[in-house]
């Protein structure tokens, strides 16, 4: 098993702590995890991405070239990773800011209005754990469970609070699609 | 982010596996304290700029850490000249540019013989380059860029966790030798994230003890430290000193790594991240039958010339990859003699092969020399 995702959105969408996120929950399930943020010269509001590989076996590049999954939150991710998709791959964006929609006909593809959905949450905050959430109970690449403790390592230790939202966020989504 | 990371480092006694994902340039950080680094002055570079940060937290919070950002990167490898002197687990980090211009005080250490722990997370050059993973610094980094006559060990590592264990193990090494060791990473390897088993906290006080540091001479004669030798017998003696010094590390401490290289007609040599990468292409090829192997060398100096040249009483291919036009090739060739045969194929400026690109270049190569 080699699972490469690649996360996107603008600066402050926090994909990278989606990334974060998943490795970490990659690495409680005892598998190997690369994380690698995207690193340019870029000031806030540019883009940011993440690619994360989690694989049974020893991983070579912590660079993805085709991805499996790509988790799009904004409109220019979709145009910049569309085509670097796998055939078969699939993808999750955010319906909520990407009007667009991929012109391949090869992939999957799942909307999820994340900044919508995070009207529902106090403080209208969390839509890429929300996005997070619908991404792992598509792919099942980690469980329910592992990324609830996940959260609780990351987020609990500072402050239980923001682990109590961040982990209605991650149940929004999940509930979200079916 | 640091904070973060440095409240995850509680983690392995709650969670599953006793290990921390962590940034590359952030387990550089916590290695050099776990190894009884106490003393780190820096100047920002991207992409190590993670090292800084996180040793300017991390040491303020253990007892006698000192961590200083400096004027300039020149100003930073002389504050470390001055704790090691002072008998000091000392370390800098910087990228490409900046570790040219630490070059003077690398060279100083050399002839002080003070021990101490250089990185450089790499990037693309000459000049100000980019901010991309190169390996363009071999050179620097294996011959000196520094004056006179003087090696450095140099360790490259490939993955975050042996990043961990070699910047633990490059101060004990830098104390043994009484020798600067340069870490020899690389854009990627400083903001890839991995998990890692930290290795322990050494004890200070338990470290041997030093009988050439400079700690004021109260109750005892005075010690000398200095690098200028103006009659050329004594800096002839001191130079047969040095390398005598070197011929030990180059007996003792060679480091390399290999796999698939019992049936293989084709060798690939590559070092760190480049390693990893042509690894991963090696085993898309072996699944379709070919017999390729890879040797990596982790000691870049001492450079495992024997273990090469061992290998060309199997092997008569030997394809060199690297992220540069170039540079560990000329070692290679050294190390083969006029034996076998030699390929390169390298990418400069900051471009990163997927492993599919690598098995392709390889895999023409192999059926150009009629080896399946």
């Amino acid at each position: 098993m080699l699972i490469k995702t690649v996360f996107s959105g603008f600066g402050g969408q926090g994909v990278i702590m989606m990334g974060y996120l998943l490795a970490t929950a990659g690495m409680y399930e005892e598998k190997n995890v690369t994380c690698l943020p995207s690193y340019g010269a870029e000031v806030r509001g540019g883009t940011a991405n993440c690619t994360v590989v989690i694989s049974t076996e020893e991983i070579a590049s912590p660079v993805a070239s085709e991805p499996e999954f790509a988790v799009l939150m904004n409109n220019p991710s979709l145009f910049r990773f569309q085509n670097q998709v796998q055939s078969g791959g699939t993808i999750f964006l955010n319906s909520s800011m990407i009007e667009s929609r991929p012109i391949r006909g090869d992939l999957e593809i799942y909307e999820v209005p994340v900044n919508d959905l995070a009207k529902k949450l106090s403080g209208n905050k969390g839509s890429n754990i929300i996005m997070l959430g619908a991404f792992i109970k598509k792919t099942g690449v980690v469980s329910f469970e592992t990324m609830t403790h996940a959260l609780k390592e990351i987020f609990g230790a500072k402050n239980p609070s923001i682990f109590k939202s961040n982990k209605a966020a991650l149940q929004l989504g999940y509930d979200y699609l079916d | 982010m640091a904070s973060a990371l440095l409240s995850a480092q509680k983690l392995p006694l709650r969670c599953i596996v006793p290990k921390v994902l962590m940034r590359g340039n952030h387990v550089v950080g916590e290695a050099a304290v776990r190894a009884g680094c106490r003393f780190y002055f820096g100047y920002p570079i991207t992409p190590q700029n993670e090292v800084p940060e996180y040793m300017s937290e991390r040491l303020s919070k253990v007892e006698g850490g000192v961590f200083i950002q400096a004027e300039s990167e020149v100003a930073s490898i002389h504050m470390v000249i001055g704790a090691s002197m002072a008998g000091g687990r000392a370390m800098t980090s910087s990228s490409g540019p900046g570790i040219s211009l630490k070059q003077e005080g690398i060279s100083f250490l050399s002839a002080l013989e003070l021990p101490a722990v250089i990185v450089n997370m790499s990037r693309g050059g000459p000049g100000l380059g980019n901010i991309a993973p190169s390996q363009s610094d071999y050179f620097q980094a294996t011959r000196g860029g520094g004056h006179g006559d003087y090696r450095n060990i140099v360790l490259a590592p490939n993955s975050c966790q042996e990043l961990a264990d070699l910047t633990y193990e490059a101060f004990n090494l830098a104390d043994k030798y009484r020798t600067p060791v340069i870490i020899l990473g690389d854009g990627m390897l400083g903001q890839m994230m991995e998990p890692v088993e930290l290795p322990p906290e050494v004890q200070i006080k338990k470290l041997p003890h030093k009988d050439w540091t400079l700690t004021g001479a109260k109750g005892r004669p005075s010690r000398f430290l200095r690098s200028l030798i103006l009659d050329p017998f004594e800096e002839e003696e001191h130079n047969w000193k040095l390398m005598r010094k070197y011929e030990r590390i180059t007996k003792e401490e060679v480091r390399w790594e290999t796999s698939f290289a019992d049936d293989s007609k084709l060798m690939v040599v590559a070092f760190g991240i480049a390693a990893r990468i042509a690894k991963g292409a090696i085993k898309r090829l072996r699944d379709e039958g070919m017999k390729i192997g890879i040797i990596r060398p982790i000691s870049l100096w001492p450079f495992p010339y024997k273990a090469i040249k061992e290998l060309t009483k199997k092997v008569k291919h030997f394809f060199v990859f690297e992220m540069n036009m170039g540079q560990m090739l000329e070692d290679v060739k050294l190390a083969l003699e006029g034996n076998g045969e030699v390929h390169f194929y390298g990418r400069p400026g900051g471009i990163i092969l997927t492993p599919l690109e690598v098995s392709r270049v390889i895999s023409s190569y192999y059926y150009q020399k009629r080896l399946g």
